[in-house]
């Protein structure tokens, strides 16, 4: 089932707030992350998911995304997320 | 034949016995050193609303592992109990508006239930089970796979009562062309483009006297994080078929072909000792997750306590199957050189885990290495070597703990 009541729901648990604490690395790219990968989920996913992806792990977790979740991560926008993966929570 | 009481005083009195530095205790509970370093660093003791601190995975979608020390009690407390989801929507749902759509194309009197018909037009079961994700210990795959980096927590022990999903379908009239029972709850996507979370299990399952639509979890209604007002149990099958926040159960006469059955939990076939298959979604190569397999968990003494040389040590933990029951466990204290039975505690259901205990009466200067070995009613029992799949199922590798004495 489809719903936004969620938002609420998630507003007024604290969890939004909770996530915000989470920071990722410093460096070129963080940013198309943030903003591409936290539409759908917390942004600890990905520290919690490292350091043993190698950049072929990280293209296959950025491609899962968008194939199979339907990320709408632009197409030229996808080296630059997977570099900056690769390079602070590769392994 | 030891009592229940008698059983929880002594396990609970020897979480006392060791006496490790405070502080790593702290650091154990939030996972062992196995998982990758990212996952320990994200996590932290965390609460829901609703739930005591438990160790957080992820903020959102929510998921939320049981410490070890809260899996020492024989039903998991339900403000204890592990917090798995999907996708981030996750509704707040109202028990008076709740409605559950029961319809599909092998069914002749598609219809609606409220909570209270649920509740009273049904004879009500409870069912003793362990609800067990099926990626349980994910984080101790080696190599790491990604995915939720679980520890040992993403399991508990609960009495669910329920009307059984058989019943139901019969009210609506189900027929024999009802291939898959396809369930959904009240979560949902962010991206209308992300495939809702849509589960199916075969009609024969959902036709077993044990399935239940569940409203009371450890005779309270079940939390919102764990899929209030009614969830779908499914007692020795892992969690993924245990669809919260239940809002529509449909019968099919074809399989179900969402993404969450086609391309997700699904295992490569022949690998595991699968007892119950699942014919109209297996493939070529792959097959849905079914049952969980035989396991077992040491929740004391901790990894790397501290003793005194001659200290009298007691073992406890937990041993699980799909339902056979679990007939033994045996345990080592030196590796796996050798094996002695441990005691069982009561048999709380065939579904449940069964509790266990072993004294080592004087424990000698040096390090230990401990090993516990769960054997069910079908002489299976766990894995030595992992079993390496690519979504990182099924981690029953015997659970080891060293500790020192001197």
């Amino acid at each position: 089932m489809r719903t936004i009541a969620w938002l609420l729901l998630l507003a007024s648990s604290g969890a939004g707030a909770a996530e915000d604490a989470v920071r990722l690395a410093d460096g070129p790219g963080r940013e198309a992350v943030e903003a591409n990968c936290a539409i759908c989920h917390s942004l600890d996913y990905i520290q919690m998911n490292s350091p043993f992806l190698d950049r072929t792990g990280w293209e296959a977790s950025v491609t899962k995304m968008i194939k199979a979740m339907g990320a709408p991560i632009r197409a030229e926008d996808v080296p630059a997320i997977v570099e900056y993966l690769n390079k602070h929570y590769g392994k | 034949m030891t009592t229940r009481r008698a059983f929880l005083a002594s396990t609970s009195g020897l979480a006392l016995a060791g006496f490790g530095a405070p502080g790593g205790a702290v650091a154990r509970s939030l996972g062992p050193d196995a998982l990758p370093a990212g996952a320990l660093g994200a996590s932290e003791l965390a609460a829901l609303p609703g739930k005591v601190p438990l160790i957080k995975k992820t903020w959102r979608p929510p998921n939320f592992e049981t410490p070890i020390a809260s899996l020492r009690e024989a039903f998991t407390p339900n403000d204890a109990f592990f917090v798995r989801y999907h996708i981030a929507g996750v509704p707040g749902v109202d028990a008076r508006a709740w409605r559950l759509e029961v319809g599909g194309d092998a069914l002749d009197r598609p219809q609606t239930f409220t909570l209270a018909q649920l509740r009273s037009e049904f004879e009500p079961v409870e069912i003793a089970a362990v609800c067990q994700c099926s990626g349980n210990r994910r984080g101790l795959f080696d190599p790491h796979v990604p995915g939720v980096q679980w520890g040992y927590g993403a399991m508990g022990n609960a009495r669910w009562k329920g009307a059984r999903l058989r019943e139901v379908l019969a009210r609506a009239g189900v027929t024999r062309g009802a291939v898959e029972i396809v369930v959904d709850g009240a979560d949902g996507a962010v991206l209308e483009a992300t495939p809702d979370f849509v589960k199916s299990i075969p009609a024969w399952k959902a036709m077993d006297e044990n399935t239940l639509l569940a409203y009371e979890m450890n005779g309270e209604p079940l939390p919102h994080w764990n899929g209030f007002p009614v969830r779908l149990v499914v007692p020795g099958w892992t969690a993924t078929y245990w669809m919260k926040h239940l809002t529509s159960i449909r019968a099919s006469s074809t399989p179900f072909e969402g993404f969450w059955m086609a391309k997700a939990y699904r295992i490569p076939k022949g690998v595991f000792p699968t007892v119950d298959r699942f014919l109209s979604q297996e493939a070529e190569a792959s097959t849905p997750i079914t049952e969980m397999v035989v396991n077992s968990l040491i929740l004391a003494p901790g990894d790397a306590d501290r003793f005194r040389a001659g200290q009298t040590v007691e073992m406890s933990g937990i041993a699980w199957d799909a339902g056979a029951g679990i007939v033994s466990v045996d345990i080592s204290v030196d590796g796996g050189r050798s094996w002695r039975a441990a005691e069982l505690g009561p048999d709380l259901g065939r579904f449940a885990w069964r509790q266990w205990r072993h004294l080592i009466p004087s424990l000698r200067t040096g390090t230990h290495t401990f090993v516990a070995r769960a054997t069910n009613r079908q002489g299976m029992s766990q894995t030595q070597a992992l079993v390496a799949n690519p979504a990182g199922y099924h981690h029953n590798v015997l659970h080891r703990v060293t500790v020192q004495a001197g």
